[in-house]
């Protein structure tokens, strides 16, 4: 039988599409629906030097290695997770990955339908994020291209601060309803408009 | 509108503008800028509430957080909110409030009559007098319930908004009077982030209500001057009408900030409060003083009020709270106040000084007024029961425990207005740990060693000259913001000078005023006397922790803030030492009462909780399923088809599954990718039983103990290579056991190469079962060979499945043939759907749990947390045949302590009523005699009971007392007061050999 994959968005119950305005004026919170892509769990010893550099060799780039840092390129994020784990989104260089990590101790594993990622931007962004997590939004370890795994009110997030005011939300599917729910409630006090999350 | 008690000019309320409101039905107007307190008294209305144990008419005290008497119910319907304090409550325009604690009426209140049987109500009251018989318990909580406590909650829900925030910042500045101010502005010139919060309306704490000058202009220029660079500043956060109300662990604190209950109703979207939840670098507190209240005979009459709180009256409000005030004082307050009142246009016919000599300053400047001083004596009652209509004033013995020359004579005034010294705020410094020094010449306590990061700064250090207040808060602002990092570049801001006051003679401390016959009152709001106190003393108690609770000094929604001082002198006074001996109670969270709603948050109705959905969720809500929680999740209970109740669906459903095909949503199984050269050696430590022989392509069921040796989780585990496995887990142990496996290879066996991923989310899971399965898995899938031969049970394959790239596990929890398909989430609702058409001839019936839960039990499949409770192993669960003796693996030594190797445990068996129409509650004890009636001993408990229309009769599954070698037997079943005799037997009842499963 032919592959035949219709996917279906964790959010479709809550008609987005229909909700899409191209001008979102003065709402203060603009949210939207990331289009799904490909995500893959990367793991490994990041103390391990070999490790490392088939890494590089299998990304093309260098992985992040710091806490809260993130390495785009090409289409493909790396997400920093830990010392030994690593969530790539986007153009993911799976079986490139598989052949340069072959000899050296690793995971890999396809977490493509696992997460989902709703953007949140506007004027009162931080102020909506502020009401659901606890960090400190404004500190340097969350400049515009860093990221933290961290609290979305009772649930669990991968922030992605984009911009000053901008962040991308990835969460689990299952909480998905959950979180945008959340978020807009959140936002409510300033207006919310739901805009178009790109293609 | 006549407002007879407003003064013709003055304070800082909008006088351009009238705002309607009522106050227990009767209709009356204020101004903006008005709070609920100062416009009642505006209109002459001084009785507010009834106490809460003698029902004594009372009037307000104070003008500010203090207030203990004026707890009113403020709105109506779902917005009503009880023991709002008047003094807080801004006014605006149709406020309706009603008084408290009273019936029929305010006025005419039957409860006062227990302030007629005083004696009956000593302190300790009712650990005395509701004792016995413990039958009547309940009763007697009725009649206290009725008899005390507050007010009333709304029976309506409420229709607002709440919020929670959470913020950071370099230094937290709590208390916007002077030296907060100062502190600020001290602080935000370096660029350090800086909130700054203050529980009143508007900034300028004491400078609000006095009438101070700062650089020969009103002091309240120049607060205004700072707030304006504060606001325009980028790095502060100015947060008016926020309370902050509890100061916890790493400089964590909780403030409310009342966002709309200064109007009407909140705008659309607008929350009514806002919890903050702020971690500061550094805490400034300027949380000023709150002056003291004198005991003595009737000092709750309404008209006696703080001395500062006439002057706020007069000062912020323009209103007189009395025609002729006389003014009674240990210290120098009074003499101010009194001056004040008197430019009001209030007549103050004596201002009585507790101390030997009077203020000779002070003097002079009342002399000019005609204002007569009296020293050297004491207020020892005051006449009016309603309301103040005079006040004995009498000579205070050299000691000043006792009259002398007489009961003395009576001056005739409406209002009284007393200062019994000034008790710094401290409960946010205590709360943080910080250590209270008691201080002798003020009478109180004031900050000793701080434990966080914490400064505390002006009257709360126990200051109150101004200039020094302003140069303390401009220090420790920028103290603050330099232990953050943050220095300022270049010179600070000028420090401005107050006027001259007259050099403060010594306070007369006194924390009880001899004389008079009435009541003196220690804690209004709580009813405690000094009697009271007294007795508790007599009654043996010393401690001051103890002292409290009996009398419940100090326990009130006004946390004491007015009492607690003055109940440490009455006291130590009995006790004949000193303060600092008797030490003081703990001060707690929350300062101020916080709502439940504020607490709630966000997180009510729907989004109390998150609630997971599998892809299929919207498909099982559209056609009729019942929904069970599973841990977060939310899973199909059963679908009832129109008509059908419960146990006729899942009679059906369990049928469907038995005789042709059912399919269910497994999506919520915890499901873990574990891969590394090591990872069966992993998994052979983690499970019970082997896992090094599995064969790659098939699947194990393992069970999982704690290190106590009991069953923690179980599920099967696949090997999809050689050094890759596919874990499943309980859907509600999901997250713990991914961390448990975590916490093992990382801590205790770093040497073992494997990694565990969590995909649970990833795979959306549809369980096919039925002697049809294998039929429709013909039809959907044809590039796996589906033959029992070549994909037997115990085994998954990889293939195409309705088109998708699927893992199917020929595994089965029910019993019967069954195929367990994963495919990824996105695809889930597709293949459900898929499934479901494709199924249609064989009658494919949709399941849910409670029909899972009955096949397994038909097939004595166990459920970890139902057959299990975290005391059961793998032995009394009859499962030896899983436990390896060969290897080691987590648990295994518990397994041989004696009391888990005993024979005589509860061990799991099946039971079969005599009554096979009977199915017993889950949970029920069983016994071994026929007779239920306690006491009786327990043998063990049933776990799972169901109906079963393949057996046509009821069973049951429970863990009895050495149950395995007692198959056979009759055991009872206690219930409701019944016992219902059943036979022991194995915990199997259908398809003993499992040739179904396996076909």
């Amino acid at each position: 039988m032919a592959e035949r994959r219709i996917r279906h968005s964790p959010l479709a119950h809550l008609h987005l599409a229909a909700r899409v305005v191209v001008d979102p004026g003065d709402a203060g919170a603009r949210m939207s629906e990331r289009p799904p892509r490909a995500q893959l769990a990367v793991r490994g010893d990041s103390g391990d030097k070999a490790f490392v550099a088939a890494f590089k060799a299998g990304l093309g780039f260098s992985p992040p290695l710091a806490a809260n840092t993130v390495v785009t390129h090409d289409g493909l994020a790396v997400f920093w997770l830990g010392p030994s784990e690593w969530l790539l989104v986007g153009e993911v260089p799976g079986e490139q990955l598989a052949a340069a990590l072959a000899d050296r101790h690793h995971a890999l594993v396809d977490v493509s339908d696992s997460r989902i990622a709703i953007g949140l931007s506007g004027p009162r962004a931080r102020d909506v994020l502020a009401k659901l997590c606890p960090l400190d939004l404004a500190a340097p370890a969350l400049a515009p291209g860093r990221c933290a795994g961290t609290i979305l009110a009772r649930g669990h997030m991968l922030l992605h601060v984009l911009a000053e005011d901008s962040y991308d939300i990835h969460v689990h599917r299952s909480f998905a309803d959950y979180a945008w729910r959340m978020l807009e409630d959140a936002a409510l006090e300033y207006g919310v408009a739901v805009i178009d999350g790109g293609g | 509108m006549a407002q007879p008690f407003r003064t013709a000019e003055g304070g800082r309320i909008d006088r351009s503008r009238s705002l309607a409101f009522t106050f227990d039905g009767r209709e009356m107007r204020g101004h903006p800028g008005d709070t609920l307190a100062s416009a009642l008294l505006a209109n002459g209305n001084r009785l507010v509430g009834r106490s809460f144990k003698y029902h004594r008419p009372r009037g307000l005290l104070a003008a500010g957080g203090e207030e203990p008497n004026g707890l009113v119910r403020l709105r109506r319907g779902g917005r009503a909110e009880p023991n709002v304090r008047a003094t807080l409550a801004e006014l605006y325009d149709g406020l309706t409030a009603e008084s408290q604690n009273r019936w029929p009426s305010l006025n005419f209140d039957l409860g006062a009559v227990t302030g007629l049987a005083t004696p009956l109500f000593p302190a300790g009251f009712y650990y005395k007098t509701f004792m016995w018989p413990p039958a009547w318990w309940p009763a007697y909580e009725g009649v206290i319930r009725r008899m005390a406590g507050l007010g009333r909650a709304p029976a309506a829900a409420d229709p607002d908004r709440y919020d929670h925030r959470h913020d950071h910042c370099d230094v937290l500045v709590v208390g916007g009077g002077p030296a907060g101010l100062a502190a600020a502005q001290w602080a935000a010139r370096t660029g350090a982030r800086v909130i700054l919060a203050d529980e009143g309306s508007e900034f300028g704490g004491s400078l609000l209500s006095g009438n101070e000058s700062l650089d020969g202009k009103p002091a309240m220029a120049w607060a205004e001057r700072i707030l304006a660079e504060l606001a325009a500043a980028g790095n502060v956060h100015l947060l008016p009408r926020t309370t902050v109300s509890g100061y916890y662990d790493h400089n964590y604190l909780g403030m409310l900030e009342r966002v709309a209950d200064h109007l009407a109703e909140p705008a659309d979207n607008q929350p009514r409060q806002r919890l903050w939840k702020v971690r500061a670098g550094q805490v400034v507190l300027a949380t000023g003083a709150l002056e003291r209240p004198l005991v003595f005979a009737d000092n709750d009459r309404p008209g006696v009020m703080l001395a500062s709180a006439a002057q706020s009256y007069v000062n912020r409000y323009g209103v007189r709270p009395g025609d002729r005030a006389v003014l009674v004082g240990n210290n120098d307050s009074a003499y101010p106040a009194a001056l004040d009142l008197a430019a009001a246009g209030v007549r103050v016919a004596a201002l009585v000084d507790l101390r030997p000599e009077a203020h000779l300053d002070w003097l002079a400047r009342l002399d000019e007024q005609g204002i007569e001083v009296m020293a050297g004596r004491a207020v020892t009652g005051v006449e009016g029961r309603d309301g103040v209509r005079g006040v004995r004033i009498a000579k205070l013995s050299d000691d000043g425990k006792g009259i002398v020359g007489g009961v003395g004579r009576e001056v005739e005034c409406d209002l009284l207005c007393m200062s019994g010294g000034w008790t710094p705020s401290l409960h946010l410094f205590s709360q943080s740990g910080g250590k209270l020094l008691w201080d002798e010449g003020l009478a109180s306590f004031r900050p000793g060693e701080a434990v966080q990061a914490v400064r505390v700064v002006g009257a709360a250090a126990g200051r109150f000259d101004l200039t020094a207040c302003l140069a303390a808060g401009a220090e420790a602002g920028n103290a603050a913001a330099n232990d953050s990092g943050h220095r300022r570049r270049g010179r600070g801001p000028r420090r401005p000078t107050a006027e001259e006051m007259p050099p403060p003679l010594a306070a007369r401390p006194m924390f009880l005023i001899p004389g008079g016959r009435g009541k003196r009152f220690v804690d209004f709001q709580e009813d405690v006397t000094a009697a009271d106190l007294q007795l508790a003393v007599r009654e043996g108690y010393r401690s001051v922790e103890h002292v409290k609770r009996y009398t419940t000094a100090g326990m009130g929604t006004d946390q004491g803030r007015t009492t607690n001082v003055n109940a440490l002198g009455v006291v130590a006074q009995e006790l004949d030492v000193s303060v600092p001996e008797v030490g003081h109670t703990t001060f707690r969270p929350p300062f101020s009462p916080v709502t439940f709603g504020a607490l709630a948050g966000r997180q009510v109705g729907e989004l109390l909780d998150p609630l997971r959905r599998t892809p299929m969720h919207g498909w099982h809500q559209a056609n009729g399923a019942v929904f069970e929680p599973v841990g977060q999740w939310l899973r199909p209970y059963y679908y009832p088809a129109p008509g059908e109740d419960m146990q006729a669906a899942v009679n059906r459903e369990v049928k469907a599954a038995r005789h042709s095909l059912a399919v269910m949503d497994a999506t919520t199984l915890g499901k873990i990718d574990i891969q590394g050269p090591d990872a069966a050696e992993f998994l052979n430590r983690v499970y019970t039983n082997g896992w090094k022989a599995l064969k790659v392509g098939s699947c194990r069921y393992g069970l999982m103990l704690g290190e106590e040796g009991m069953v923690m989780d179980d599920g099967v585990t696949a090997r999809l290579g050689e050094g890759h496995f596919h874990m499943t887990t309980t859907t509600g142990n999901a997250a713990s056991v991914l961390a448990w496996l975590e916490n093992w290879s990382q801590t205790e066996w770093p040497e073992l190469r494997v990694y565990c991923n969590s995909c649970t989310e990833h795979w959306a899971v549809v369980s096919i079962s039925g002697p049809n399965a294998r039929k429709l898995m013909a039809e959907l899938c044809d590039d796996v060979d589906l033959s029992p031969e070549a994909f037997p049970f115990m085994t998954w394959r990889q293939g195409t499945v309705a088109g998708l790239p699927a893992r199917i596990f020929r595994v089965s929890f029910t019993g019967e043939l069954s195929y367990e398909i994963n495919v990824p989430a996105g695809c889930g609702l597709n293949l459900w759907q898929t499934v479901l058409a494709a199924g249609e001839k064989y009658g494919i019936t949709p399941f849910g749990t409670e029909a899972m839960h009955v096949l397994r039990a038909e097939v004595g499949f166990i459920i970890v947390g139902q057959e299990t409770d975290g005391t059961v192993t793998p032995l009394d669960l009859g499962m030896d045949w899983i436990v390896s003796r060969k290897k080691d693996f987590l648990g295994k030594r518990s397994l041989s302590r004696s009391d888990t190797a005993r024979d005589d445990r509860p061990q799991l068996v099946g039971l079969l009523t005599e009554d096979p129409n009977l199915r017993v509650p889950e949970g029920a004890q069983l016994i071994p005699g026929s007779d239920p009636r306690p006491p009786v001993a327990s043998q063990g408990h049933v776990t799972s009971s169901y109906e079963s229309p393949n057996l046509g009769r009821t069973f049951a599954m429970g863990l009895l007392q050495g149950g395995g070698e007692r198959h056979g037997e009759v055991v009872h079943v206690a219930f409701d007061g019944r016992a219902a005799p059943a036979t022991v037997t194995a915990p199997r009842f259908f398809d003993p050999e499992g040739s179904r499963a396996r076909g």
